[in-house]
């Protein structure tokens, strides 16, 4: 196969590319350029975008002999990545970027890219595996090292996608290995360090990050009554689930901690309360997608797993399409989940499909 | 088999420049020394100073060694501008968009530093400066222009311009010209004394030297201030130990690149037209970026309905290589802002192709070229305008 290896100058997309070489195929790696302006060099724990992260990258392809290229996807990143986090945010919910990125860069604008210049696959160093069933149908899979598994982020690639995927670290036990590998090939990149922040956010700090790009408005923060408990600067950047960063004056009555309850974008009111309140029992989206096969009759209640973080646990739920939207019935109570976060679906390794969440219900509203 | 069609980004060194590179660094002795070997040294350098005065038609005097390009601009530009201020404040800086950032740059670091205000010159379509509207600032804003700075060979599209021409206008006013010469000297007749100019930028790794050597011809008249502070070498003005082996490969690379000059440019005009007669019948929609006089080893097409990062990637999987606008130093190719400052699109300027030829091509570079074309252009296509 002719294969787009895309390289962020990391030693997990370099080693990937190393085995595509290995596995005979035609490599040939790509750096996105996703920022307009890319700093000089690498700051914090964020792990590409930068001069120096597309130097390594380059230095890594002309280690493994093959061609290297930069192509700039930032017009494209900005409008569907960038925007659409702000949006969301706006709008009181809580997006995440990376799922935004494969679903419509990486996996998309790149491949495209990448099919139209004669290439048959894209390869990039996530940990997931790639599984043909007995009928040929391709299924993605968690990877074998649970403590990497990127699945999760995966879960918007359709049958389509995966088709022309490549993800060579889905068999590696650890990144200690892959780390290890990296130095045995002479990877410069070998112990540079993890990145885990968002890309296009320089300091790490998303909230203040947003001020620059959403109007602030002040609000105030009330309890499940509608009491006013305190005030806030702006209802962006709030996050369902937190209790950090809410500078109430006064204590709850029963002296417990309170939590980030609800958004009102409308209003600019943040809900706040106690965390038992924050318990959901079912969730729901629009937005679904089926990754590789979908179910035969999804209109019938099924039982899957489903995880709504990136680095969460997969829970025992339900699932079922109705109306269009697909809803997601919890067998044990999630504590903090908001719309806007993605819900993706498994069975067992396997990863069925995703939803982003339009809305949650509480456990005490379903009465359950 | 590999093609090297971007001749304007580099050019091979020629092979006498090398030989005499290597055997002057063979010399010891640094040349502002006072004894034996310091003489020697010093001796090769001044040999290269006479032989690059004489292939620019300047004064030895005239001839300051720099490390290119980039810094040449540099000196000139922050140079005279502070000059210009010493005897009362002159803010004005005539250029265009169309220049190299290595002039733009520092033009923009004046303005955002220094208070001084450019003024950008139109340039039309064609390739050409509005001489009218810089004909209306000389008249309008007069003494309190700093300086000109406008480039003798565009380096995107290889138009010429009337450098002598723009000179002379400005001269009436008692305004300093500069200009950058680097895609021009070497590749058409330059004479720095008849020029009116008052500096001149000069590259040797467009001419056939190694990178990491040029030269800005300062005229006698002219004190500009200095940038680099040190023991006060070529003539005050850029300080730090003389590098008389890179000076003399210059010098060498110069004399020779002028020397077959006309011979040279015919040949390379020739390649050059059936290039793009080529390149025109297999891409009828193409379009030549310029019509103004230009440069004979330069092309330089829009193709309508690609990005420049595909083509160039197809021709370079191919083992040809061309160049579009320039890259960041990312390696981003983005949208050429010579055709941008030009009028044309965002779409336009993100479509463009730059073929330069240069001493060692051949009919068969030009021959590989061509028949990769109209595969390249279908290909390219396909993958649209997706970024």
């Amino acid at each position: 196969m002719r294969v787009l290896a895309a390289m962020s100058g990391g030693v997990d997309s370099a080693v990937a590319a190393a085995r595509a070489v290995e596995l005979g195929h035609e490599v040939v790696g790509v750096h996105l350029a996703l920022s307009r302006m890319p700093g000089t060099l690498r700051t914090g724990s964020r792990g590409c975008c930068t001069i120096e992260d597309s130097m390594d990258a380059q230095r890594a392809a002309t280690k493994l002999g093959i061609d290297f290229y930069v192509w700039d996807f930032s017009e494209r990143f900005k409008l569907d990545v960038v925007d659409d986090f702000v949006a969301e945010y706006q709008a009181g919910r809580t997006p995440n970027p990376c799922m935004r990125c494969n679903e419509r860069i990486k996996f998309a604008a790149l491949l495209e890219k990448g099919l139209a210049l004669g290439f048959d696959a894209v390869c990039t160093g996530h940990y997931a595996s790639i599984f043909e069933d007995e009928l040929g149908n391709l299924e993605l899979h968690r990877s074998l090292e649970m403590a990497k598994d990127q699945s999760y982020v995966l879960g918007v690639l359709t049958s389509e996608q995966l088709k022309h995927s490549l993800f060579p670290l889905g068999a590696t036990a650890s990144k200690d290995l892959v780390r290890k590998e990296a130095q045995e090939r002479g990877l410069s990149v070998a112990n540079k360090p993890d990145s885990y922040d968002i890309c296009f956010i320089p300091e790490g700090d998303t909230r203040d990050w947003l001020k620059d790009f959403t109007s602030a408005e002040p609000g105030v923060i009330i309890d499940e009554a509608g009491n006013q408990v305190g005030t806030h600067d702006g209802h962006v950047g709030f996050t369902i689930g937190q209790r950090k960063g809410l500078n109430l004056g006064r204590p709850a009555k029963d002296g417990k901690p309170r939590y980030v309850l609800e958004i009102r974008p409308k209003t600019k009111e943040v809900v706040v309360g106690p965390e038992a309140a924050l318990q959901i029992a079912q969730l729901a989206g629009s937005r679904f997608s089926w990754c590789g096969k979908a179910p035969e009759h999804p209109e019938v209640e099924f039982d899957c797993q489903v995880q709504v973080r990136a680095h969460g646990d997969a829970m025992e739920a339900s699932a079922v399409l109705e109306n269009g939207e697909l809803v997601i019935n919890l067998k044990e109570k999630l504590i903090g989940v908001a719309p806007g976060q993605t819900a993706v679906l498994y069975l067992g390794t396997r990863v069925l499909g995703q939803t982003t969440i339009d809305r949650t219900v509480s456990a005490a509203v379903l009465n359950v | 088999m590999s093609v090297f069609l971007d001749h304007a980004s580099t050019t091979p060194v020629r092979p006498k420049a090398l030989e005499a590179y290597l055997e002057a660094l063979a010399h010891l002795g640094n040349p502002s020394s006072v004894h034996a070997h310091g003489r020697e040294t010093r001796e090769l350098l001044e040999q290269a100073r006479e032989k690059l005065a004489k292939a620019s038609h300047c004064d030895k005097s005239e001839v300051i060694f720099t490390s290119g390009g980039t810094e040449s601009n540099n000196h000139a530009i922050k140079g005279i501008y502070w000059q210009r201020q010493l005897d009362r404040p002159r803010k004005y800086i005539i250029s265009a968009l169309t220049e190299h950032h290595a002039l733009i740059d520092p033009i923009e670091w004046l303005e955002k530093h220094e208070g001084a205000v450019p003024l950008w010159l139109p340039v039309a379509r064609d390739g050409q400066p509005d001489l009218v509207v810089y004909e209306d600032w000389l008249a309008k804003y007069g003494d309190e222009i700093a300086l000109v700075s406008l480039m003798w060979v565009n380096n995107e599209t290889g138009a010429i311009w009337d450098i002598p021409g723009i000179a002379g206008l400005a001269k009436q006013y008692g305004i300093p010209v500069h200009s950058d010469a680097v895609a021009a000297f070497g590749h058409i007749e330059i004479s720095f004394q008849d020029s009116g100019l008052a500096a001149m930028s000069i590259s040797g790794h467009k001419l056939g030297a190694p990178i990491g050597v040029g030269a800005l011809l300062v005229a006698r008249s002219q004190k500009p201030i200095s940038i680099i502070h040190g023991g006060g070498q070529e003539r005050g003005l850029r300080s730090g130990t003389m590098n008389y082996p890179h000076a003399l490969s210059l010098a060498i690379a110069a004399e020779l690149a002028v020397g077959d000059m006309a011979e040279r440019e015919a040949r390379l005009e020739g390649l050059r037209d059936s290039l793009e007669a080529s390149l025109l019948a297999a891409i009828p929609q193409a379009q030549k970026t310029i019509s103004g006089p230009r440069i004979g080893h330069t092309s330089s097409f829009v193709l309508p309905g690609v990005q420049s990062d595909s083509v160039l990637f197809l021709f370079d999987q191919h083992g040809i290589s061309v160049s579009a606008g320039s890259a960041c130093q990312a390696g981003v190719l983005g949208a050429s802002h010579v055709l941008l400052a030009m009028g044309y699109s965002e779409a336009e300027s993100s479509a463009v192709i730059r073929v330069t030829l240069g001493h060692s091509t051949t009919q068969q570079d030009i021959d590989l070229f061509t028949s990769s074309i109209a595969e390249v252009y279908a290909t390219a296509l396909k993958a649209g305008l997706n970024r």
